[in-house]
């Protein structure tokens, strides 16, 4: 157990500057958009296509020089990054929406620079909509590893909670021909494979990171084997469940741009818009969420105050693990339609990362994870519309900005204090 | 929280007591894991054989078949595993029958290397999943020595095992440096370099600068490497086996120098029982760290050198072949010692050589994988295997106090 030392000025509210690491880091990701992709950038015209063909309200074309495009961006970037300054002037850390709109027009200008002169243009529901679906696996495991180090255990078997749930929920589905009760099956038998992890850790002691990774192991083994020996076997009676109908929600769906991207999904999004916001309103707002977090950050006084810190423990990594089995349900039933050897393919690790960059708060990892959701579209698309750029660089991106942060380049991010330490009664 | 202070608050030595009571040996326990490792996956074997379901739901026409073709079915699959990795009992004369050895010791050797990579971080207290990404960088380096550089025999072998070890250690390095620094985590820091370095790769391979082949089009792939540095082949034609199986050797026999009879492995093993301890006693944590992992990551690149320098053929990333994720087990089954990871590494070797033969004996070789993971996993976690054999529970040890550090005090 670590002691918390009691330092001088702990309890009093002292103003400390932000640190200068965010507005560094505007202020560079400004210039190069203004001096790589704006004066030096490439001189042709490029097109944004706002709508779907399949809409009924629809946007004109926007056809652009992507050189003043780029360098007005940049400019605007720029002046974005002196507001930050200033906030810090002021010892206040630049708001969350100074930083996300300086995120999305960054990622307008790269876009641009992209697609200059490509035929097809940014088509702009193509690229946010698939964001969102690659991305919903990543932030139901996300979830999972929040619920669960929140309450000090680490979790890294997210990864074989995705594939089990993956697992599940394409055979279950397949064989009942019911996707929901694919999916509510693919949540227990992803709880299951928590609880094993959970009782290990809690109460056997047994190191956390070890097993998770044995999990992950197991899982993959598994589920090669059974791949392998029997759902090949008879595909068409076992793994071939088909997908969620899209749902579209009236009114809103009819939204231009926007409406196509965010309601017009299968169940899976849904569900996601619902977990996100309840998780955070839990973890933060009530009792059960304040519990919680004090079983992770100090057991011992958590403890003392008659918290039950196992028990606790315990139901935050198996309700975890159900929704890292939604996640992968999301995976075959909510995107492909059927399970593949090794399908999460490193997304649960990558749902790691998120909960890093993201601090374990739900909303930040839920844009995190959109991140790198978006940096799995972009490696696609950048391929079809600009071939000569390096792809491999643009698939390295959002691991080295995990790195940073991680590394604590970028701010502070702090894990739960008891975060990976078993708990023992003396 | 200054930045010290949050690495004296890192688990290590929570780590450290879980590893110690894998390595406390206990070859009963690790003898019980492995067999019912083996039991569970003939149970999978013999669930999902067609024709063993067919018997047994005719069980009231023929009880006998239905025993039967379980027994076939376990000796079928367990048999195949044994003849393609140990020796083949169809072959007519000794020579071919001790051939599958020989493979087992050539999967053996990567896995047995890449494994000590890890083994050494996990005796100071660290947790490197890193291994895939080192081997990468190896990769890298061993590729491009021996495709762009020429130079005489040996020598250009010797030169690109260098780069490959080098390659890899500054990539590890990078892991000890940021956690020495930042306190990052290092689970997590080699997660993300692992994606990092096989990127990275993949881009060396694709410019035609670096590693790309010399007529090569849009796919990532390297010329074949020169012939001077090739790890050249032990018996000859009909026998795969090359030097590689050398390297393991000297990789071994280095280790084991280095952990149980150096000074630098004294401090490994020092910082890994207590980091607090150590640092009062005057060793810099940090810069072990730093040390521990370039090393260790120096293991994974000789495995790179053993994968790159032996292939008939270009190089793609699919060369690495899952070998830094079975390095984790391998070292977490050889207890982290020498000559756990070597008898772990053959075990897994065998397991490797072994697929192919079950494959044509119509067995799913995938179920090797689920044997893997359970041994690994029963003997990783010893309550599970204490709940299922009835063990009892070992009494923690208590240190004795050195005598003659007594007679001071008198």
């Amino acid at each position: 157990m670590s002691k918390i030392e009691v330092t001088p000025g702990m309890f009093s509210k002292v103003e400390v500057k932000p640190s200068l690491k965010t507005t560094i880091t505007m202020a560079i990701t400004g210039l190069v958009v203004l001096v790589a992709f704006g004066i030096f950038g490439k001189s042709g015209d490029v097109m944004f296509v706002w709508s779907d063909s399949r809409e009924s309200l629809q946007l004109p074309h926007w056809i652009v020089n992507s050189m003043v495009l780029c360098t007005v961006v940049g400019v605007l970037l720029l002046a974005m990054a002196t507001a930050a300054f200033f906030y810090r002037r002021l010892n206040k850390k630049s708001p969350a929406w100074l930083v996300i709109i300086f995120g999305l027009f960054a990622i307008m200008a790269l876009l641009g620079w992209l697609a200059t002169g490509a035929s097809q243009g940014v088509q702009m529901v193509f690229i946010l909509s698939n964001t969102l679906v690659f991305a919903i696996p990543l932030i139901f495991g996300g979830m999972a590893g929040i619920m669960s180090e929140r309450a000090g255990v680490v979790n890294i078997a997210i990864e074989g909670q995705l594939l089990t749930g993956a697992f599940v929920s394409s055979v279950v589905g397949t064989m009942t021909h019911n996707l929901y009760l694919g999916m509510v099956t693919a949540m227990i038998a992803s709880g299951i494979l928590s609880m094993v992890l959970a009782s290990l850790a809690i109460k056997y002691l047994v190191d956390q990171i070890i097993i998770g990774v044995l999990l992950n192991v197991l899982v993959i083994g598994i589920t090669n084997f059974l791949h392998s020996v029997w759902l090949n076997n008879d595909s068409s009676h076992l793994n071939f469940p088909g997908t969620f109908d899209r749902i579209a929600i009236p009114l809103l769906s009819d939204i231009p741009v926007l409406g196509q991207v965010l309601f017009n999904n299968r169940i899976t999004v849904y569900l996601m818009f619902l977990i996100v916001p309840t998780l955070w309103y839990v973890l933060f707002k009530t009792k059960l969420g304040l519990r919680a977090r004090a079983v992770g950050e100090h057991p011992l006084a958590a403890d003392t105050v008659g918290i039950n810190v196992g028990r606790t423990r315990f139901w935050w990594v198996t309700l975890g693990g159900m929704i890292a089995g939604l996640g992968g349900a999301a995976l075959t039933i909510g995107n492909v339609g059927s399970f593949g050897r090794e399908m999460s393919g490193g997304q649960g690790f990558i749902a790691l990362a998120v909960v890093i960059l993201g601090r374990w708060q739900p909303i930040y990892v839920t844009l995190s994870a959109l991140l790198f959701g978006f940096t799995i579209v972009l490696r696609v698309w950048a391929n079809q519309v600009s071939p000569g750029v390096p792809f491999d660089i643009i698939t390295m991106v959002p691991y080295l900005v995990t790195l940073v942060a991680v590394a604590g380049f970028a701010g502070r991010v702090r894990a739960p204090a008891a975060d990976g330490q078993p708990y023992t009664k003396e | 929280m200054s930045k010290k202070k949050e690495i004296v608050a890192l688990p290590e030595s929570k780590v450290q007591s879980v590893l110690q009571e894998i390595m406390s040996g206990d070859p009963v326990r690790i003898a019980l894991s492995i067999l019912l490792g083996f039991f569970i996956g003939a149970i999978f074997m013999v669930v999902f054989n067609t024709q063993v379901v067919n018997a047994w739901s005719n069980f009231g026409a023929d009880p006998g078949l239905a025993f039967s073709s379980v027994w076939w079915t376990i000796q079928d699959g367990y048999g195949a595993l044994f003849n393609g990795s140990i020796f083949d009992t169809t072959s007519g004369n000794f020579l071919d029958g001790i051939r599958p050895l020989t493979e087992t010791l050539r999967f053996a050797a990567p896995l047995i290397m890449a494994g000590l990579g890890v083994a050494l971080t996990f005796r100071v207290g660290l947790f490197n999943i890193g291994a895939t990404g080192q081997i990468m960088m190896g990769l890298a380096g061993a590729t491009f020595v021996s495709t762009r550089l020429h130079m005489p025999m040996v020598i250009h072998m010797i030169v690109a095992v260098i780069a490959a070890v080098a390659a890899a250690a500054v990539w590890g390095m990078i892991v000890g440096i940021l956690k020495a620094r930042t306190g990052a985590n290092e689970v997590i820091v080699t997660i993300m370099l692992n994606y990092v370095a096989t990127a990275l790769f993949t881009f060396f391979l694709r410019q035609p600068g670096l590693l790309l082949e010399s007529n090569g089009g849009g796919t990532p792939k390297s010329d074949h490497p020169d012939s001077t540095a090739m790890l050249g082949s032990l018996f000859g034609s009909g026998f795969n086996l090359h030097y590689g199986v050398f390297l393991a050797v000297i990789a071994v026999a280095f280790y084991w120098w280095l952990m149980e009879r150096s000074t630098f492995g004294f401090r490994f093993r020092m910082v890994g029982h207590n980091p607090s301890a150590a640092r009062a006693a005057g060793i810099k944590v940090e810069n072990t760290f730093v040390w521990a992992l370039a090393l260790s990551a120096g293991f994974a690149g000789l495995a790179a050198a053993n994968q790159g320098l032996s292939l008939d053929g270009g190089l793609t990333t699919s060369i690495e072949a899952g070998i830094g994720f079975d390095a984790i087990t391998v070292a977490l089954l050889g207890g982290s010692r020498a000559g756990g990871v070597v008898m772990a590494g053959l075990l897994f070797g065998a397991f490797e050589a072994g697929s192919a033969s079950m494959q044509v004996a119509g067995v799913s070789p995938e179920v090797l994988g689920v044997v893997k993971a359970l041994i690994v996993l029963f003997i990783a976690a010893p309550p599970i295997i204490r709940a299922i054999y009835r063990l009892p529970k070992p009494k923690p040890k208590v240190l004795e106090p050195v005598k003659h550090s007594a007679k001071v005090s008198k």
